[in-house]
């Protein structure tokens, strides 16, 4: 059988597709954003923070980098209720991504700071700098300037397992796919039109996170 | 109406994680031998042959998993080829680990000391005798930790073939929460089923690179 593609109709459906894209972008954003700075904090509870902390930041780290994205999402949209906790979709969406980003990231930033040679924090603290002041300058942004690049393809991991949240309707790239499917039964098109799409987002993440990568270190440059 | 005891859940569930084991294993057997295919081309000395290999790798690493799923899915279809759900998901996973595989085992490839390759060059061996009496020996050693990583991500992934039908421990955790209407408990135990097979495997990655990594220092 030949199957004729025909790519023009799905013009006719560019409100949804971008309306998709902006929630991914916006997903990723605040994903990224919050996923991070929970990283950056579960990194240094692991590194450097109180002991009774320790264990409950090990386990949330394991728990999560073993278990599916989707069975997070559904545990939060569809489990959380029966506490009393009723999320929105879009709110559901992001608060998986921020705690699936927040593990991950945690234990790729505490391998930067381990990293950190013994010496940088008796030079900081040498200098009459706080414990908090010494991981700020001294060992935090030295240590994200090393992992930089294995944070940034990290996101981008993350920004595409960020299809799955259209199995809770939030209404992200894959959902736009998925309606422009069940409408016109063109499934071929659609998927592949919004996964070029993915694609191109993906290299995009890439070189934006490149370029914010050389703003925040720019020490790197002069190397 | 029937009622649902936790032990009715929990043996529903386990019954379905034969297919998340199953799946995984299709998935990590095939592709690692796609991945050692891509590998050959990523490392070979044809420009055509290592163009491909990158192509494919960046198409496979940078488009969503449950995109490649529903192409090979509904799209195949288009073609009149009827697609059962576990052919696709079977397809799509080894397709996806096969990229992710080649490009962790052309790190370890790389790893290997250019010396290495160029000291067996200068004993009149071929690039397959090479490869396959100098360098692949060494390269495997330091591929086994990331490579039992990653079989972590492929069971991880099987989770998302639930959406095109496969039935599956996630499937199954939706079914018997539409007929228990207890999403915390049927959810929390699928999550504590994916951990029970995942965690072990993570932690013997992290032992065997510290493993490997020691004898490695000792050469």
């Amino acid at each position: 059988m030949s199957y004729h593609f025909e790519f023009g109709w799905l013009l006719q459906y560019y409100p949804e597709i971008i309306k998709g894209i902006l929630i991914t972008l916006e997903l990723i954003a605040v994903g990224g954003v919050l996923g991070i700075s929970l990283g950056i904090f579960c990194a240094w509870v692991r590194a450097l923070g109180p002991i009774w902390l320790k264990p409950v930041v090990a386990a949330y780290v394991e728990l999560i980098r073993n278990t599916p994205f989707l069975i997070q999402l559904f545990f939060i949209f569809f489990g959380l209720p029966s506490l009393g906790l009723q999320l929105s979709e879009l709110t559901a969406a992001n608060l998986a991504m921020v705690i699936n980003l927040g593990a991950y990231s945690c234990e790729i930033i505490r391998a930067g700071i381990q990293a950190t040679p013994k010496g940088q924090f008796e030079a900081g603290e040498s200098l009459a700098m706080t414990r908090f002041e010494t991981f700020r300058h001294v060992v935090l942004v030295p240590s994200l300037q090393r992992i930089w690049p294995a944070l940034s393809s990290q996101v981008v991991i993350v920004m595409l397992g960020s299809a799955v949240v259209s199995q809770i309707a939030a209404e992200d790239l894959t959902f736009a796919a998925n309606f422009i499917q069940s409408r016109t039964f063109r499934a071929f098109e659609a998927y592949i039109v919004s996964t070029s799409i993915y694609l191109a987002l993906a290299i995009l993440l890439r070189q934006v996170l490149g370029l914010i990568g050389l703003s925040i270190f720019p020490r790197r440059a002069a190397r | 109406m029937i009622t649902f005891t936790l032990w009715d859940i929990l043996r529903n569930l386990l019954l379905a994680t034969r297919w998340t084991i199953l799946l995984s294993l299709v998935s990590f057997i095939g592709g690692g031998m796609v991945g050692l295919c891509l590998l050959f081309l990523r490392i070979s000395r044809r420009k055509a042959a290592r163009v491909f290999a990158k192509y494919y790798i960046e198409l496979f690493q940078g488009t969503p998993l449950l995109m490649q799923l529903f192409i090979a899915f509904f799209g195949l279809g288009l073609f009149g080829i009827d697609v059962p759900a576990w052919l696709a998901a079977g397809l799509a996973l080894i397709l996806w680990s096969a990229a992710f595989l080649s490009e962790i085992w052309r790190g370890c490839v790389e790893a290997v000391a250019r010396g290495q390759w160029e000291a067996s060059a200068s004993l009149g061996m071929g690039r397959l005798q090479q490869l396959r009496y100098v360098v692949l020996p060494q390269a495997l050693r330091i591929a086994i930790p990331p490579t039992v990583g990653f079989s972590v991500q492929i069971i991880k992934g099987t989770a998302l073939t639930s959406i095109i039908g496969f039935v599956e421990l996630s499937k199954a955790g939706t079914v018997v929460t539409n007929a228990t209407f207890q999403p915390f408990t049927v959810y929390g135990l699928v999550a504590l089923i994916y951990f029970a097979l995942c965690w072990p495997l993570s932690k013997s990655s992290q032992i065997l690179e510290r493993k490997l990594n020691v004898a490695h220092r000792n050469h």
